[in-house]
């Protein structure tokens, strides 16, 4: 589904990402893990063409990312609260994004309804608008319109940043239900290990813009990772 | 501390994305101030004489302190539209072991120091060399420049205490139109001499030394008063605890019979709508519409055929010069998430062309009555109104693929009063002085009618052209996507 070739970007000499190569198929969960500076969000930056690659192309359903737009109806994201338009509702707001990706309001109606408990009551119908919003529900926002449309790919930065334990635990449960059952390929970011290991099947992770670790998940997969952190550490003290 | 200040302030303004990307209309900027600092040069240093000649039988001292008054008034109606309460990102400072005062004094002092402050010196210290000169006592010149240098500043707080009041009601500019209007009707309508009273109070102080600490007295109230104000809105609170707004929705659903463009125009309305700095450009619309009466009343413009032009490009282009110059920087905080949609780039831009399009017909069908004047006002008007509708709507769109600056629309109104700074006013220039030097043109080498023809002739063809010129525009937007994205998500 995507596929990474001698990807790379630099920031004056700097660089900051550098992908030999990374396949990802077809419905699976994904997650990508590192210190900050790693370059997680630079990737999903570069997957959704808000930068440029220095080298190197990214290749999603056999569409060159950075060439042609034909990745957008079957790509959706929410990378951080500069995705949402603060002078909306969340519903007028779920309804733009339905227009931009062809769903009318019943579709985006009929998706939002199966998020109410995620929603927990308190986005929609409450007539405020989206910038004064708590950063949590922002969050919740941003999170489900990534999913109107039936999109193909997910991408989501941080998701479980901000947001409350209840509304972890069911965010792990929708993210693993939609790549388990419909076949979506989701790519989740975060510094939690724990819950990427409970969402993803596979992990990868970067360090200073390297793959340093390519897993599938099994039940060691938490100590491993939680080790290679911890011995990071160690190293960098040493330093 | 001020030290640490000025080093914060130093590299805010020379890191900043928009001083390094904005060179030319920085030196454009120099270049105004420089032309205006040879105006007042040069008025400071003749001035004297002039009016030496024009009236032999006054004293020129005497004549000019009686129409300080105007230019009190004048210099408050500049500064609320052009200077800005100085900016200083305070939120990181409230936690650091720094003295509230201690900051608000800073943003006061650094206020003194704005270009406008210095402006009159260049025209008041040459005049006062030219007093001694002419033999007026030192005494008596070097008071009079330290009164004024004082009523420069008060002006200048004065200035904020009237932004902060349109900015926390929502007035716009209606509390400086009524400030400087009363003070005008009052001397105009002879109810208080406000002229003669700042002229004489000037001329008894200049005489009576001791008296300065009149206007010494006052700029510590507007000082103090300014201080006040500031120092309440210091708290983190007072952004925290933003009042939630109550969502008002309006039926848009007309706008579905624009087809593939309709979320953006629905978007763009609501845009306009809801937020606080789009909702005071809106209240701007009444100055186009009522632009003409500042000038058809009087006989004299009514001859000047070429001002028809002018006025008619202002005042049906108002909306589209204050809206256009701005895209798509209105958009700039979700832009991330807009073009990582599945949107078309050009349902986008048309989506706007048309809003523009539409304040273009309504301001020129509100403006109909300007007939009343004479029948070829409204010939021109409807010219200038096809001029914006083919040209100047695709010359903003074109010129907004050029925007590198972020506008925050959710910005609480504390220490962030009107946004719009001298920039913006210079982009509109030609927009309006090329079709006006054209039609000026034409209208004196060949004749009235001829001009108009040119006019509607050059906005036909751009309205013929629209489907070719939008994807040139187009183009140009995706081709700065990238310097766009990363432009909008720095801060200043």
């Amino acid at each position: 589904m995507i596929y990474t070739k001698d990807l790379s970007k630099s920031y004056s000499g700097t660089t900051v990402l550098n992908i030999e190569e990374l396949s990802i198929p077809k419905g699976q969960s994904f997650g990508l893990v590192g210190n900050n500076g790693a370059g997680k969000t630079t990737y999903f930056s570069l997957l959704l063409d808000l930068i440029k690659p220095s080298t190197g192309k990214i290749t999603s359903n056999e569409v060159i990312v950075d060439q042609s737009e034909g990745w957008k109806p079957f790509t959706s994201a929410f990378i951080d609260e500069s995705f949402l338009i603060g002078y909306l509702t969340p519903e007028e707001y779920f309804y733009f994004i339905g227009d931009l990706r062809g769903q009318n309001k019943a579709d985006v109606d009929k998706l939002t309804a199966n998020f109410e408990d995620f929603f927990n009551g308190e986005i929609i119908g409450k007539k405020k608008y989206l910038r004064d919003l708590s950063k949590g529900n922002q969050k919740k926002a941003g999170i489900v319109a990534a999913l109107i449309g039936n999109p193909e790919v997910i991408i989501l930065d941080e998701p479980f940043a901000n947001l409350d334990p209840t509304t972890q635990i069911r965010l792990k449960q929708i993210l693993k239900d939609l790549a388990e059952k419909q076949g979506v390929t989701i790519l989740v970011s975060s510094h939690d290990l724990m819950h990427v290991t409970d969402v993803c099947e596979r992990i990868v992770v970067l360090e200073k813009g390297n793959i340093v670790k390519d897993l599938e998940t099994n039940p060691t997969t938490l100590k491993e990772l939680e080790a290679h952190f911890a011995s990071n550490m160690v190293s960098q003290e040493e330093e | 501390m001020i030290k640490h200040f000025i080093n914060l302030e130093w590299k805010q303004y020379f890191r900043s994305s928009y001083w390094q990307k904005s060179i030319v209309i920085n030196i454009l900027l120099i270049f105004f101030a420089l032309y205006f600092v040879g105006i007042f040069l040069f008025m400071g240093a003749f001035l004297f004489k002039i009016i030496g000649k024009a009236t032999p039988d006054e004293d020129p001292f005497l004549v000019v302190n009686n129409y300080i008054f105007y230019w009190f008034i004048g210099d408050v109606l500049m500064r609320f539209f052009l200077q800005k309460l100085p900016v200083m990102s305070v939120k990181p400072l409230l936690t650091l072991p720094i003295k509230r005062s201690t900051i608000v004094n800073f943003v006061l002092g650094k206020s003194a120091l704005n270009f406008f402050n210095f402006l009159p010196l260049f025209a008041i210290i040459p005049f006062s060399i030219s007093l001694l000169k002419n033999g007026y006592a030192s005494s008596l010149v070097l008071t009079w420049l330290a009164a004024m240098v004082m009523i420069i500043l008060i002006i200048n707080f004065l200035n904020f205490i009237v932004e902060a009041f349109s900015a926390e009601t929502e007035l716009s500019f209606l509390p400086v139109i009524a400030l400087v209007g009363v003070l005008f009707g009052l001397d105009y309508f002879n109810i208080l001499p406000m002229r003669s009273l700042v002229g004489d109070g000037l001329i008894y102080i200049a005489n009576n030394p001791v008296f300065i600490l009149i206007p010494l007295g006052i700029l510590a109230i507007v000082y103090v008063y300014n201080f006040k104000i500031l120092k309440e809105k210091l708290f983190l609170d007072s952004s925290l605890k933003s009042k939630v707004a109550e969502v008002k929705v309006a039926d848009l659903s007309w706008t579905n019979r624009f087809g593939d463009i309709a979320p953006f125009m629905q978007l763009d309305l609501k845009l306009i709508w809801r937020n606080k700095r789009t909702k005071s450009m809106t209240m701007l619309l009444i100055i186009g519409v009522l632009y003409g009466l500042f000038f058809y009343p009087q006989p004299m413009y009514r001859e000047m055929e070429f001002m028809f032009a002018f006025i008619g490009i202002f005042s049906t282009g108002f909306f589209l010069i204050n809206f256009g110059q701005f895209i798509p920087a209105w958009d700039s905080s979700y832009y991330k998430m807009l073009m990582s949609q599945n949107i078309k780039y050009e349902q986008y831009l048309r989506s706007k062309f048309i809003l523009m399009i539409m304040s273009v017909v309504i301001l020129f069908v509100l403006g109909i009555p300007y007939v009343y004047f004479g029948w070829k006002i409204l010939i021109a008007h409807f010219a200038a109104a096809i001029y914006n509708i083919g040209v100047n709507s695709h010359v903003i769109l074109w010129g907004g693929s050029f925007n590198r600056k972020k506008i925050d629309l959710d910005k609480k109104a504390a220490f962030n009063y009107q946004g719009t700074g001298a920039v913006q006013w210079l982009i509109g220039i030609p927009l309006m002085l090329v079709p006006m030097g054209l039609f000026a043109l034409i209208n004196w080498l060949l004749g009235f009618e001829i001009a108009i023809a040119t006019l509607i002739v050059l906005g036909v063809s751009g309205i013929i052209l629209h489907k070719k010129l939008m994807r040139f525009i187009t183009q140009k937007y995706l081709d700065s996507k990238y310097k766009m994205i990363d432009a909008f998500s720095q801060d200043n």
